[in-house]
């Protein structure tokens, strides 16, 4: 099995936009390490010849009609932001575009 | 094989575009809230596109329906199964800190489209097209007018979840041309089959385009730049002129192309970098468990197929050859269905005769003038009646040509009812053969000195003679004799 790097957990923290110091970087180098080897028992099954799976249950094609239901009040749908102004979320400076 | 760059080699492009479509469906694509353009801010928004905890996404059927239809106008194969997955990264444009996307088993997989280039017609094949959720509106506060340097963003997330398809072409496209040629007949496309109302300017459709230049002869390709913001064919064609011509520049200077993102600035008329794109698998796509497969029943697959509308390529084609009319014609009536409705009716009351003739005054005579005033063909004073009749007057030789565009012009204006017109502006043309020999005599003797000419003249200063008789027989008639047989009456009477 591969080990995770730092270098690894830096680039995640990254992607994520997420400040680690070099010590969170170890204890989370760490315990990612650990989760990892949890999963690795998945790795020792044979699967050769099964299908991938893509949802858990054998069940497909579940749709809604397109007609529409009530919203949420703009009340509620700020209550829970921490900063908002004219209506709208209000959130710190974004680097790069927005896709 | 390396091609070594001096300043005489030649370039070519190699162009790929990407362009999303909002779907003109009722609700998002996930739940129940309003697809709706101009809402105040937040108020088409549940717990389900906010992603609150506890909630679940379930797929609006239309949307399926509209990508299966997507998938028979482009010729796409729909494969048994489709997948979503979830394409995560961290904007506050998306809630969710992810946005649920397709990525290997999308619902349609490679299509084409023909277009029209100087060279002929020319296939651009399509990859794929896809499901995704379209993301929420931020807003910059702060001075530059760009989000770089912003002190904070208003989101609103009316849009966020609203159902997109993601056409992607393969990097057949070689020039501008091409590249509107190819947004142009998708525009239609998508327009006939009734899934999108595709307005670049309004961003329900919305076109990247990754372009990458090459050595002609080289097999390899180039390093390419995706480049973005966009908002008009125009500025489409503008955009990738200016990055083909930044590209060469760089490879013949010998410097490196970087592979990014970059944002064409349309006042400026240029591009210029954004952060550098994270690579696909930064985006760390897994499948969705909160939605189940989508399986294109047969019984789906043939509902769509049966409810097909005439695509553009085919109603181009059924025009030619029904009407009679030529391939611009045809492509300018089925770019703009409501002169296209309009002729149509005019035909459907005078018949495919006169489908040539009113196809031309439309466009010329009626579009022209309508566009100079700014005004749309559904609520101009002339109706498709008025058209019809002026056609079959020009059929039945009651009416010159440019007696036609006269009245035409008069109903453009202000409308009426045809028949009192032509009396009104003494329009009718007269083909009584008698009345026009009258006139004729008269205006050969008149001018007796030119008539004895035309023994001795050359076949040109005869044609100029002859213009002149004409000329004068027209006047005399004040413009309603039917000129075609002033001019055999002119002929017979001068010999040879
Ligand atoms: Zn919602």
């Amino acid at each position: 099995m591969t080990k995770i790097t730092s270098n690894q957990v830096r680039h995640v923290a990254n992607l994520a936009r997420l400040r680690v110091s070099d010590e969170e970087v170890q204890t989370f180098t760490n315990q990612l390490e650990g989760l990892l080897e949890h999963f690795s028992a998945i790795s020792a099954i044979d699967t050769k010849g099964v299908q991938p799976t893509s949802h858990p249950i054998a069940i497909n094609n579940v749709f809604r009609k397109d007609v529409p239901t009530p919203s949420l009040s703009q009340e509620q749908v700020l209550s829970n932001a921490p900063s908002s102004e004219d209506n709208r979320f209000s959130v710190p400076q974004i680097l790069g575009e927005s896709e | 094989m390396t091609i070594t760059i001096s300043k005489d080699t030649q370039f070519e492009a190699v162009i790929g575009l990407e362009v999303h479509v909002e779907l003109s469906t009722a609700t998002k694509l996930f739940c129940g809230c309003a697809n709706d353009f101009g809402s105040d801010p937040n108020t088409n928004v549940c717990p389900v596109c906010m992603a609150l905890p506890g909630s679940l996404p379930v797929l609006n059927e239309r949307v399926v329906e509209f990508a299966l239809r997507i998938g028979e106008a482009l010729d796409f194969d729909v494969p048994t199964q489709s997948v979503f997955h979830r394409k995560n990264y961290f904007y506050p444009d998306m809630p969710k800190n992810f946005q649920t996307s397709q990525y290997d088993q999308p619902i349609c997989m490679d299509g084409k489209l023909e277009i029209q280039t100087s060279e002929g017609t020319k296939v651009i094949r399509i990859e794929r097209a896809h499901m995704e959720e379209d993301t929420g509106k931020s807003t910059h506060v702060g001075s530059s007018g760009r989000l770089h340097g912003a002190d904070y963003s208003l989101v609103d997330y009316n849009r966020a979840g609203v159902p997109l398809m993601e056409i992607v072409s393969r990097p057949d496209i070689s020039s501008s041309q091409e590249a509107r040629a190819y947004v142009s007949e998708l525009r239609a496309v998508l327009k006939s089959i009734d899934v999108s109302d595709v307005k670049m300017e309004e961003g329900s459709m919305r076109v990247d385009a990754n372009v990458s230049v090459r050595p002609v002869g080289q097999e390899q390709l180039g390093i390419r730049a995706e480049i973005k913001n966009m908002n008009s064919l125009r500025s489409l064609g503008r955009a990738v002129d200016f990055e083909i011509a930044r590209q060469i520049a760089l490879v013949k200077s010998g410097e490196p192309v970087i592979q990014e993102t970059r944002h064409w600035d349309e006042n400026a008329g240029k591009t210029s970098s954004m952060r550098s794109k994270e690579e696909a698998n930064d985006y760390r796509y897994f499948p969705e468990p909160d939605l189940v497969p989508v399986v294109p029943t047969d019984d789906m697959r043939e509902m769509v197929h049966s409810s097909m509308p005439e695509l553009p390529a085919q109603k181009r084609t059924r025009l030619v050859d029904d009407w009679n009319i030529s391939d611009s014609d045809a492509r300018t009536l089925v770019s703009n269905p409501e002169l296209y409705e309009f002729v149509q009716v005019a035909v459907s009351i005078g018949g495919t005769d006169i489908a040539k003739d009113a196809t031309s005054f439309a466009i010329i005579e009626v579009a022209g003038e309508l566009n100079e005033k700014g005004l749309a063909i559904d609520v101009a004073p002339i109706t498709s009646e008025n058209l019809a009749q002026v056609c079959t007057l020009v059929a039945n030789a009651e009416l010159s040509r440019n007696q036609a565009k006269t009245l035409l012009g008069y109903l453009v204006d202000r409308g009426g009812v045809v028949s009192s017109l032509v009396q009104e502006l003494g329009l009718k043309q007269v083909s009584d053969t008698g009345a026009l020999e009258a006139i004729v005599d008269e205006v050969l003797a008149q001018y007796s000195d030119d008539v004895a000419q035309w023994a001795d003249a050359d076949e040109g200063k005869r044609k100029k003679l002859q213009g002149f008789f004409m000329g004068k027989c027209m006047a005399q008639s004040k413009g309603q004799g039917n000129p075609q047989i002033f001019n055999s009456l002119i002929e017979s009477k001068l010999g040879n």
